[in-house]
C-alpha cells in the first residue's frame, strides 16, 4: 500500500527549529532546517541522528527545501550540510538565497564571537553550504529528478517566503512554511491554487487567534509612537533585521513624511543596509503598491531613517530605534533595552511573537523585575506594548488557505500543542478532512491511493466510441483490450496490436461441443434442417450452408455426423472460437432443445 | 445554381448603371463606381490559393457595403463558401455574413435558410462556431419574427452536443439571446414545440469545459436581462458553481446568485445541516460575502461590487459584515474600534496607553466558534484590507451604497471608512472620502474619528485635501472641541498649502452655518477678545483671519446673540468682507445697522418667480410683434437684448436661458440690419465694393450659432433645428453678398452648389422637425427646391434674396434646463510682475488650474490656447486624466502646458485661454460599419472649430538666449 510518511524533527507541537521529513512515493524530502531561539545547547538544532542512524544524509534525502530566510527555518543549514554532511540539492527562492547567508553569518557571529561557543560552523561553511543551493522562481515547476517535482507559491510573511508543493506522480504534499493571508505595507497575501494535495502541512502559530483589521493595528502603532515621541520619550522596537522591520519602516517613514515629524528614526546598522539593498532589488516579490510605484520612487529608499550608532542610545531627546534581534534575547536590542528600561517615559513595542525563555516573553507576560546575566536585577519601568505585527496567518487565515487548497489531509506544525488541538478540531469539523499534529520525532503515516495513468491507443478508443455513446465522466465503462506494462508506463491497446508489438503468435482457442439429436435421416438432410432452423431463428446473423455439408453461423461451425454406434441418433458437432463464446453457447443451448419437426 | 448567380451579378451590374443615368440629374457622383458584389466576385474568381482569397476578403471587409447591394454580396459569398475547401476562408466568409447581416436597412431573413443549410454540412468546429455567431446576428436583427427565432433555437439545441467547446459556447449564447421568453406561445403553426430554454441552459451548468459552464451562466443572465423570470431552482445550481475550479465560472455564478436573490428576496431556503430556514436574500448575501475572500481577485471585485446593491438584506446580516469576532488564545477580544468607542462614552479621552487594555476578556466556548461558515461575518473587514486596491475600492463603494440605505449601518461602518483614509493608495483614500461625504447626513463624527479625518489634511495630494474640505462642509460634529480642532487643522493646512485658500474658506462657511451653537462659546477665543482690554486689530489681509471670520459670521447668521461678542473692528471687517467676499459672508442682522438686502424668501417656485415671468413676457413680446416696421423691430430687439443681458447678470439661475435667447435675438437683429442695408437698392453691377456690414453680419451670425449649438448644455433637438435654420439664413446671406460683390460667375457656381447641398443636408437631418417650420425660410426654400436645382446661379441668388426678406422670425422654444459653459482660470493669476525665465529652445512648464462649469465631455472638447506676442498661437490638448469631476456639471482642469520660444530681448506677456472645440458631425448618427474604427468618418459635412470660453490670462515670460 503506498503511503506518505511525515516526521517532524522540529516544529512538531512547538515553535522554532522547523524541520520536517516527508517520504512520498519512495522519495525523501526535508522541509526547512531551522534552529531554536530558546536553547543554546544541542537542542537548538534538529536531531539529525534520526536520519544518520540508517546511513549518510545524502543517500537518504532527495532534496532539502527552505521556505524562507528566518533562522528558525534555515539556521541549522550549514551545520546540517557541512558538519553532518549533505551534498544533495537545497532549494529556496532567490530572495531567500540572497538574504539567508547574511542572517547565518550574523547568527554565527553572535554565537561564536559574543558567546564564545566552540564547535560551531564557520563562515567558510556558510559559503560552501550556499553553493549547494538551487534557486526557484515562483510558480516554476522544478524537476528534482525524473519523478520528484517541486513548485513554489507566494506566501507573504517575509520577502521571498514561499509555500512549496512536492509532487511525485499523482501524489502531492504542500508545505506552507510561514505565511500570511492579510497583505501588509510591503508584501502581498499568500495565494495557492486549488491543487488538492494529499496532505497540507501548515503552520499554526496563531491557531486560536482571530486578529483585528490591520488598519487598526497600524493606527494604534503610529499613535503610540507619536505620543511617546511628543512626550520626549524614546521608543525601542526590537525586530528581526528583515521582514517586519521593513514593514514598520515603511509605515513610520510615510507617517513621518505626512506629519512632518523631526524626531530621528534609527535602524541598527550593518545588516540593515545590506538587507534594505535586497529589498530594493526584489521588487517583484512585494505588494501591489510598491510594485506600481517603484519606478517613481523605490519605497525602500528611506529618507527619514538613518543608521544607528551605539553612542546615540545615550543622547537626549526623543528617538525611535529599530534594533535586532526581535525577542530581546541578545545583541543590540537587549543592550538598548537595559539602558532605557529605567525611564517610564520610554516605551518598548514588541511587534511580534516571543519564544518562551526570552526577555521579550518575560516582559510581555508582565514581569517587572528581570534577572540578567551576572545576577543583576533589572527593574523595568518603561512601558511595554505588544503590537501583533507578526505576519502569520490567524485562525481564519489558516482556514482560508485550507479552503483554497482543498487538501485530503491536514497536518499542523509550528505551533503550541494546546492551540493546535483547537484548530485540529475545527478543521475536522468544518472541512471533514482528517487532521494530524505529530510531536517531534513522531511519525504520521497516511495511506494513499494514487491513480495510475494508463495510455490508450487511439484506434482502440475510437472503436469503443463507435460502439456506444459518448464517454460520461460519471459512469464507468467496460472496455476490452490488452494492458501492456513496459518501462514503468502503462498502455491499453487492442489485442491484435499487443500481439504484434510483443511479437507473439495468436493462439486459437476453440470450444467444441457435441449435441446428440435423435434423428434417423441422412446427414445432409440433417444439415439442411439445422440450416433452415438456424436461419429462421438467428435472423440478424449470417448463416451459411457450405457445399461440404456443414453449416456456419458467422465463424461458428456446425457439422452433422452419424453416431458411430447408434444410427438413430445424429451428432451435431459445434465448434467456436473463444471470442465468439457468447454466440456459441447460445447456439449450443438452442440446438440442445432439438430441431422443430419438419413441416 | 452557378448560372443563376452569375445572372444575378450582371443583373445587378446593369441595375447600377441604370441608377447612374437616373441620378445624373441630381449630380450624385458616388454611384458611378461598379457594384461591390461584382468586384468581389471577380476578385474571388481570380484567387488561386486560399491565402489569396483570404486577402481579398480581408480587403473587402475594410470598406462598407450599401444596404442595396448586401444581398448580391451575400450570394457571391455563399457561392464561394460551397466551393471552398479551406476552413480559414470559410471562417472569414461566415464572419462576413454576420457582419453584412447587421447592415442597416437590410433584412437578413433571406440568407437564414442558406446559413442553416451550410451549418448542417459543416465539419470544422471553428467554422461552425462562426456560423452560429452569424445566426445570432441574424436572429438579433429580427426580434419580432417568432418562427425564425424558434428555428434558430432548434438549430442551437441540435448543436449543443457538439464536442467542441466553441460551438457549445455559441449555441448557449444563441439560446440566451433568442430563447423564447413567453411560455404561452404554445405550438406554432410549424409544429415546433417551444422548448424550455432555461432547463436546457441549466443542464450545461455541469459541462466538463469551464468555458461552456461560463457561457451557460452568461446565457442565463442574458435571459434575465431580456425579461425572462428565472426559476428559483437555479439558485441551488448556482450555489454549487461557487466552488468551481475556474474563476470565470465563479465570477459569473456570483452574478447569477445576485440576480436570483433580487428576484426572490423573500423566499425561504433551508440552512444545510440544520433545520433552520432563512430568507433567500440573506442566504445569498452570506454566500457572496464568502466570495469576498475568494482566491481570485476578479471574483473578489465582482463579489464586493454586488454586495453594495443588496439592499433588502436584513440588518442583522448586514452588521455582521463588519464584525470579525476577534479572539486571542480562545478568549473573546474587543476590536480597537469598540475600545475607542468605550473610552469615548466613558468620558475619558485618552488613549489606550494602559497595559493590557486590549487584554482578552471572557473565555470562548470552543464548540461555538465558527471559523469559516459564519456567512457574512467580517466580509467587509476582509474586503477593505485586501491586497488589490481594485477590491478595496469596490468594497468602499459597496459600503457607501449600503450605508446610504441604512442609517444604523452607516453609523457602524464609519470607523472602517475612517481607517481607509490611511490607505496606501491615493485612489482608495479619495474614494473613501467621497463615500463618507455621501453618507454624511446619516452620521455624526466622534472626536477621535474627527482626529483621524483631520490628520489627512496634511496629505500632499491636492485632490485628497479638497475632497476632505468637501467632506467637512457636510459633516456633523458633536462637540465644540471638535469644531476647534477642525478650525486649527484647517488653518494649519492653510499655512502649509496657501493655494487651498478658497476651498478652506468655503469649507469653513458651511462648518459655521451648520454648527452655530458650537461656535458660539469659541467666539471670544477665536477673535482673541478680552473682557477688559482692547486687543490689537488683526491684519485684514491675513487669509487665516479671514478664515476665522468666515466661520464666525456664518455661525452668527442663525445665532443672534453672537454679534454682541464682536469688537468694533470686527464689525468694520464684516462690512468689508460682506462686500468683497459676498459669496462667503452672509447678510447679518446687526444691531444698529439696517440690513443690506432683505434676501429672497426661498419658498417661491421658479414659475412664480417674477424674474422668470419677466423673461417669458419680454420674449413673447418679441415673437408676437412680427410685422412691425423695420425700425420698430430693431429697437424692440435691442431693448429686449439689453434687458435679457441684465437679467442674466442679476439672476444667476436664469443666466443660461437669458443669454441663450439674447444670442438668438442678436442673430435676428443682425440679419434684419443686414437686409436693411442700402446696397440692395443699388443695381448689382454697380456696387462692386466689398460690403462690410452685410458680410460681417453673416460671419457673426455663423459664429453665434455655433456658440448657441455647442456652448450650452441642455440644448434639445428642437432648438438645434432653429439654430441650424438661422445658420442656413446666414449662409444664404453670404451667398447673396458674394453674388453682388464678386466679379464673374465661376466662383458662384461652386458656392451655389454647396449651398444647395447644405439645404439638402438640413432636410435629411431634420426631416422630422420640418412640420414645425411652417412659413419659414427653409420651408419656402424646399418648396422651390426643384426649381433652384435647375436654375442658374444668378437666378438662385435672386430667389434667395426675396425669400430672405419675406421669411418670418421663428419662435425659439426654451429648453427646460440650459446652462452656458464657462471657465475661469484660477492659476496663473496673471498678476505677477516677475517674468518666468527660461532658456530659449528649452521648455518651461506652466501650471494651469481652471474650473469649468457645464461643459459636456470636457476631456474631448476643452483645449488650452497660448498666444505669443508675435501672433503665433499654440493649441494644447490636456490629458483626460487632468480633468477632475468634483460635482455634477462642474469640472476642474489641473494641467501643465509647455511653453517654448526663441530668445527675446525683454520679457513679454503671453495669453493663455481655454477653448471649446466642437465638431458638427457629432450629432449625426454613425453607421455600424464605422464602429470598427478603421474607416475615416464622413467628413463632407462636418465643421470643426473652437470657441473661446474663458477670459484670457496674461503670463509674463522671458526666454533667455542660451549661454555658450
Amino acid at each position: 500500500m503506498p503511503e506518505i510518511r511525515v516526521t517532524p524533527l522540529g516544529a512538531g507541537q512547538d515553535v522554532g527549529r522547523s524541520c520536517i521529513l516527508v517520504s512520498i512515493a519512495g522519495k525523501n524530502v526535508m522541509l526547512d532546517c531551522g534552529m531554536h531561539m530558546g536553547f543554546s545547547d544541542d537542542r537548538r538544532f534538529p536531531d539529525f541522528s534520526y536520519i544518520t542512524r540508517s546511513g549518510r544524509l545524502t543517500d537518504f534525502l532527495d532534496c532539502v527545501i527552505i521556505s524562507h530566510f528566518h533562522l528558525d527555518h534555515c539556521g541549522a543549514l550549514p551545520y546540517f550540510s557541512e558538519m553532518v554532511g549533505y551534498d544533495g540539492p537545497i532549494y529556496m527562492t532567490q530572495p531567500t538565497q540572497a538574504i539567508c547567508p547574511i542572517l547565518l553569518e550574523d547568527y554565527r557571529k553572535i554565537a561564536v564571537d559574543k558567546k564564545g561557543e566552540a564547535n560551531f560552523f564557520t563562515s567558510q561553511m556558510i559559503k560552501d553550504c550556499m553553493k549547494k543551493v538551487v534557486a526557484v522562481h515562483l510558480h516554476q515547476t522544478v524537476q528534482v529528478d525524473d519523478e520528484l517535482e517541486i513548485k513554489a507559491y507566494y506566501a507573504g510573511h517575509v520577502l521571498g517566503a514561499a509555500m512549496f508543493q512536492i509532487k511525485v506522480g499523482s501524489e502531492s504534499v504542500v508545505y506552507t512554511g510561514d505565511y500570511n493571508m492579510t497583505p501588509d505595507r510591503h508584501l502581498g497575501a499568500a495565494w495557492i491554487d486549488k491543487c488538492r494535495p494529499n496532505l497540507l502541512i501548515t503552520e499554526s502559530t496563531y491557531a486560536t487567534t482571530i486578529r483585528d483589521s490591520k488598519r487598526c493595528r497600524e493606527r494604534d502603532f503610529l499613535k503610540k509612537v507619536h505620543e511617546t515621541v511628543e512626550r520626549g520619550g524614546k521608543v525601542l522596537i526590537p525586530v528581526f533585521a528583515l521582514g517586519r522591520a521593513q514593514e514598520l519602516c515603511i509605515l513610520l517613514e510615510t507617517f513621518w513624511e505626512r506629519m512632518d515629524l523631526k524626531a530621528p528614526i534609527y535602524f541598527s546598522t550593518g545588516l540593515t543596509e545590506k538587507a534594505n539593498h535586497y529589498y530594493k532589488l526584489f521588487i517583484p516579490w512585494t505588494n501591489q503598491k510598491i510594485r506600481k510605484t517603484f519606478v517613481q520612487r523605490n519605497m525602500f529608499e528611506f529618507k527619514h531613517i538613518k543608521a544607528f550608532d551605539r553612542a546615540f542610545a545615550d543622547s537626549p531627546g526623543p528617538m525611535v530605534v529599530f534594533a535586532t534581534p526581535g525577542m530581546l534575547h541578545a545583541g543590540q536590542s537587549l543592550q538598548i533595552f537595559r539602558k532605557w528600561a529605567g525611564n517610564e517615559k520610554n516605551m518598548v513595542i514588541m511587534p511580534g511573537y516571543c519564544v518562551q525563555g526570552t526577555v521579550g516573553h518575560k516582559i510581555l507576560s508582565g514581569q517587572r523585575k528581570l534577572e540578567m546575566e551576572g545576577r543583576q536585577v533589572l527593574e523595568v519601568k518603561m512601558q511595554v506594548e505588544y503590537m501583533s505585527f507578526s505576519a502569520h496567518a490567524d485562525a481564519k487565515g489558516i482556514m482560508q488557505l485550507v479552503g483554497q487548497a482543498e487538501p485530503e489531509n491536514v497536518l499542523l506544525v509550528h505551533g503550541e500543542a494546546k492551540k493546535m488541538e483547537f484548530l485540529k478540531q475545527k478543521i475536522e469539523q468544518e472541512f471533514r478532512v482528517s487532521c494530524y499534529m505529530p510531536a517531534n520525532g513522531e511519525t504520521v503515516t497516511l495511506p494513499t491511493s494514487p491513480s495510475i495513468p494508463v495510455g490508450i491507443s487511439l484506434g482502440l478508443l475510437k472503436r469503443e466510441m463507435a460502439q456506444g455513446l459518448l464517454p460520461d465522466a460519471k459512469k464507468p465503462r467496460l472496455l476490452h483490450g490488452t494492458l501492456i506494462m513496459k518501462d514503468s508506463n502503462f498502455r491499453l491497446v487492442s489485442s491484435e496490436q499487443a500481439l504484434k508489438e510483443l511479437g507473439l503468435a495468436e493462439h486459437q482457442l476453440r470450444f467444441t461441443c457435441r449435441v446428440h439429436l435423435h434423428d434417423t435421416r441422412k446427414e445432409q438432410e440433417m444439415a439442411m434442417r439445422v440450416y433452415s432452423h438456424l436461419k429462421s431463428v438467428l435472423k440478424d446473423h449470417c448463416v451459411q450452408h457450405l457445399p461440404d455439408g456443414s453449416v456456419t453461423v458467422e465463424s461458428i461451425l456446425v457439422q452433422a455426423a452419424a453416431h458411430s454406434e447408434d444410427p438413430g441418433t445424429k451428432v451435431l458437432l459445434v465448434s467456436w472460437t473463444y471470442q465468439d463464446e457468447e454466440l456459441g453457447s447460445y447456439l449450443t443451448s438452442l440446438l440442445k432443445k432439438g430441431l422443430p419437426q419438419a413441416s | 445554381m452557378a448560372a443563376h448567380l452569375k445572372k444575378r451579378v450582371y443583373e445587378e451590374f446593369t441595375k447600377v448603371v441604370q441608377q447612374q443615368q437616373e441620378e445624373a440629374a441630381t449630380k450624385k457622383l458616388r454611384m458611378t463606381k461598379p457594384s461591390k458584389s461584382a468586384a468581389l466576385h471577380i476578385d474571388l474568381c481570380k484567387a488561386t490559393s486560399p491565402a489569396d482569397a483570404l486577402q481579398y476578403l480581408l480587403q473587402f471587409a475594410r470598406k462598407p457595403v450599401e444596404a442595396e447591394s448586401v444581398e448580391g454580396v451575400v450570394r457571391i459569398l455563399l457561392e464561394h463558401y460551397y466551393k471552398e475547401n479551406d476552413s480559414s476562408v470559410r471562417l472569414k466568409i461566415a464572419s462576413l455574413l454576420g457582419l453584412l447581416s447587421k447592415t442597416a436597412g437590410f433584412s437578413p431573413d433571406c440568407i437564414m435558410d442558406d446559413a442553416i443549410n451550410i451549418l448542417q454540412n459543416e465539419k470544422s468546429h471553428q467554422v461552425l462556431a462562426q456560423l452560429l455567431d452569424t445566426l445570432l446576428a441574424i436572429g438579433t436583427k429580427l426580434p419580432e419574427n417568432q418562427a425564425i427565432q424558434m428555428r434558430l433555437v432548434d438549430v442551437a439545441c441540435k448543436h449543443l452536443t457538439d464536442t467542441s467547446h466553441g460551438v457549445r459556447n455559441k449555441c448557449l449564447q444563441l439560446l440566451g439571446n433568442l430563447g423564447s421568453l413567453d411560455k404561452n406561445v404554445t405550438k406554432d403553426a410549424e409544429g415546433l414545440a417551444v422548448r424550455d430554454v432555461q432547463k436546457i441552459i441549466g443542464d450545461y451548468f455541469n459541462d466538463q469545459d469551464p468555458r461552456v459552464r461560463t457561457a451557460a451562466i452568461k446565457a442565463m443572465l442574458q435571459l434575465h436581462e431580456r425579461g425572462l423570470k428565472l426559476h428559483q431552482t437555479i439558485y441551488n445550481q448556482a450555489c454549487k458553481l461557487l466552488s468551481d475550479d475556474y474563476e470565470q465560472v465563479r465570477s459569473a455564478a456570483v452574478q447569477l446568485i445576485w440576480v436570483v436573490s433580487q428576484l426572490y428576496p423573500e423566499s425561504i431556503v433551508p440552512i444545510p445541516s440544520s433545520n433552520e430556514e432563512i430568507r433567500l436574500v440573506d442566504d445569498a448575501f452570506g454566500k457572496i460575502c464568502h466570495m469576498v475572500s475568494d482566491g481570485s481577485w476578479m471574483v473578489r471585485v465582482q463579489a464586493a461590487k454586488l454586495l453594495g446593491s443588496m439592499e433588502q438584506v436584513s440588518s442583522h446580516f448586514l452588521e455582521q459584515t463588519l464584525d470579525k469576532k476577534l479572539m486571542s488564545d480562545l478568549r473573546r477580544k474587543r476590536t480597537a474600534h469598540e475600545r475607542a468607542k468605550e473610552l469615548y462614552s466613558s468620558g475619558e479621552f485618552s488613549s489606550g496607553r494602559k497595559w493590557g487594555d486590549d487584554a482578552p476578556k471572557e473565555e470562548i466556548d470552543t464548540g461555538a466558534v465558527n471559523l469559516i461558515e459564519s456567512g457574512a461575518c467580517g466580509a467587509f473587514v476582509h474586503g477593505l484590507e485586501d491586497e488589490m486596491y481594485e477590491v478595496r475600492i469596490a468594497a468602499v463603494e459597496a459600503l457607501c451604497m449600503l450605508a446610504q440605505s441604512s442609517p444604523s449601518f452607516a453609523e457602524k461602518c464609519l470607523d472602517f471608512l475612517v481607517d481607509m483614509f490611511n490607505d496606501e493608495i491615493e485612489e482608495v483614500r479619495l474614494q473613501s472620502i467621497h463615500t463618507m461625504r455621501k453618507i454624511s447626513n446619516n452620521i455624526t463624527l466622534r472626536e477621535d474619528q474627527l482626529d483621524t479625518v483631520l490628520a489627512v489634511l496634511e496629505d500632499s495630494s491636492r485632490d485628497i485635501r479638497e475632497a476632505l474640505h468637501e467632506l467637512l462642509c457636510c459633516t456633523n460634529v458633536s462637540t465644540k472641541e471638535g469644531i476647534h480642532l477642525a478650525l486649527v487643522e484647517l488653518l494649519k493646512n492653510l499655512t502649509k498649502y496657501p493655494t487651498d485658500r478658497d476651498s478652506i474658506w468655503k469649507c469653513l462657511k458651511f462648518l459655521g452655518s451648520r454648527h452655530p451653537t458650537l461656535v458660539l462659546p469659541l467666539v471670544p477665543e477665536l477673535l482673541s477678545t478680552h473682557p477688559f482690554f482692547d486687543t490689537a486689530e488683526p491684519d485684514m489681509d491675513d487669509p487665516a483671519y479671514i478664515a476665522v471670520l468666515v466661520l464666525i459670521f456664518n455661525a452668527a447668521k442663525t445665532c443672534p446673540t453672537m454679534p454682541a461678542l464682536f469688537s468694533d473692528h470686527t464689525f468694520r471687517h464684516y462690512a468689508y468682507l460682506r462686500d468683497s467676499l459676498s459669496h462667503l459672508v452672509p447678510a447679518l442682522r446687526l444691531p444698529g445697522r439696517k440690513l443690506v438686502s432683505s434676501g429672497l424668501s426661498p419658498n417661491i417656485t421658479p414659475h412664480e418667480d417674477p424674474s422668470h415671468q419677466f423673461l417669458q413676457q419680454s420674449l413673447e413680446r418679441v415673437y408676437s410683434l412680427q410685422h412691425l416696421d423695420p425700425q420698430g423691430t430693431q429697437e424692440l430687439l435691442e431693448f429686449t437684448i439689453r434687458d435679457l443681458q441684465r437679467l442674466g447678470e442679476l439672476q444667476s439661475e436664469l443666466a443660461g436661458v437669458a443669454d441663450f435667447s439674447a444670442t438668438y435675438l442678436r442673430c435676428q437683429l443682425l440679419l434684419i440690419k443686414a437686409l436693411q442695408e442700402k446696397l440692395w437698392n443699388v443695381a448689382a453691377p454697380l456696387y462692386l465694393k466689398q460690403s462690410d456690414l452685410a458680410s460681417a453680419a453673416a460671419k457673426q451670425i455663423m459664429e453665434e450659432t455655433y456658440k448657441m449649438e455647442f456652448m450650452y448644455s441642455g440644448v434639445e433637438n428642437k432648438q438645434v433645428v432653429i439654430i441650424h435654420h438661422m445658420r442656413l439664413q446666414a449662409k444664404a446671406l453670404q451667398l447673396i453678398v458674394t453674388a453682388r460683390t464678386a466679379r464673374g460667375v465661376d466662383p458662384l457656381f461652386g458656392m451655389c452648389e454647396k449651398f444647395l447641398q447644405e439645404v439638402d443636408f438640413f432636410q435629411r437631418c431634420f426631416i422630422a422637425d420640418l412640420p414645425h417650420l411652417q412659413d419659414s425660410f427653409v420651408d419656402k426654400l424646399l418648396d422651390l427646391m426643384p426649381r433652384l436645382m435647375t436654375s442658374k446661379p444668378a437666378e438662385v441668388v435672386k430667389i434667395l434674396q426675396t425669400m430672405l426678406r419675406q421669411s418670418t422670425f421663428l419662435h425659439l422654444p426654451l429648453p427646460e434646463q440650459i446652462h452656458k459653459a464657462s471657465a475661469t482660470i484660477i492659476e496663473p493669476a496673471g498678476e505677477s510682475d516677475n517674468p518666468l525665465r527660461f532658456t530659449s529652445g528649452l521648455v518651461v512648464a506652466l501650471d494651469i488650474d481652471a474650473t469649468l462649469e457645464h461643459v459636456q465631455d470636457p476631456q474631448n472638447t476643452v483645449k488650452v490656447q497660448v498666444l505669443y506676442p508675435d501672433g503665433q498661437a499654440q493649441m494644447i490638448h490636456p490629458k483626460p486624466a487632468d480633468f477632475r469631476n468634483p460635482g455634477p456639471g462642474r469640472h476642474r482642469l489641473i494641467t501643465q502646458v509647455f511653453l517654448s520660444h526663441t530668445a527675446w530681448t525683454e520679457p513679454c506677456q503671453v495669453e493663455v485661454r481655454l477653448l471649446l472645440a466642437y465638431n458638427s458631425s457629432s450629432r449625426i448618427p454613425k453607421s455600424p460599419w464605422n464602429e470598427g474604427g478603421e474607416m475615416s468618418p464622413q467628413v463632407e459635412t462636418s465643421i470643426e472649430g473652437t470657441i473661446p470660453f474663458s477670459k484670457s490670462v496674461k503670463v509674463y515670460i522671458m526666454p533667455k538666449p542660451a549661454r555658450r
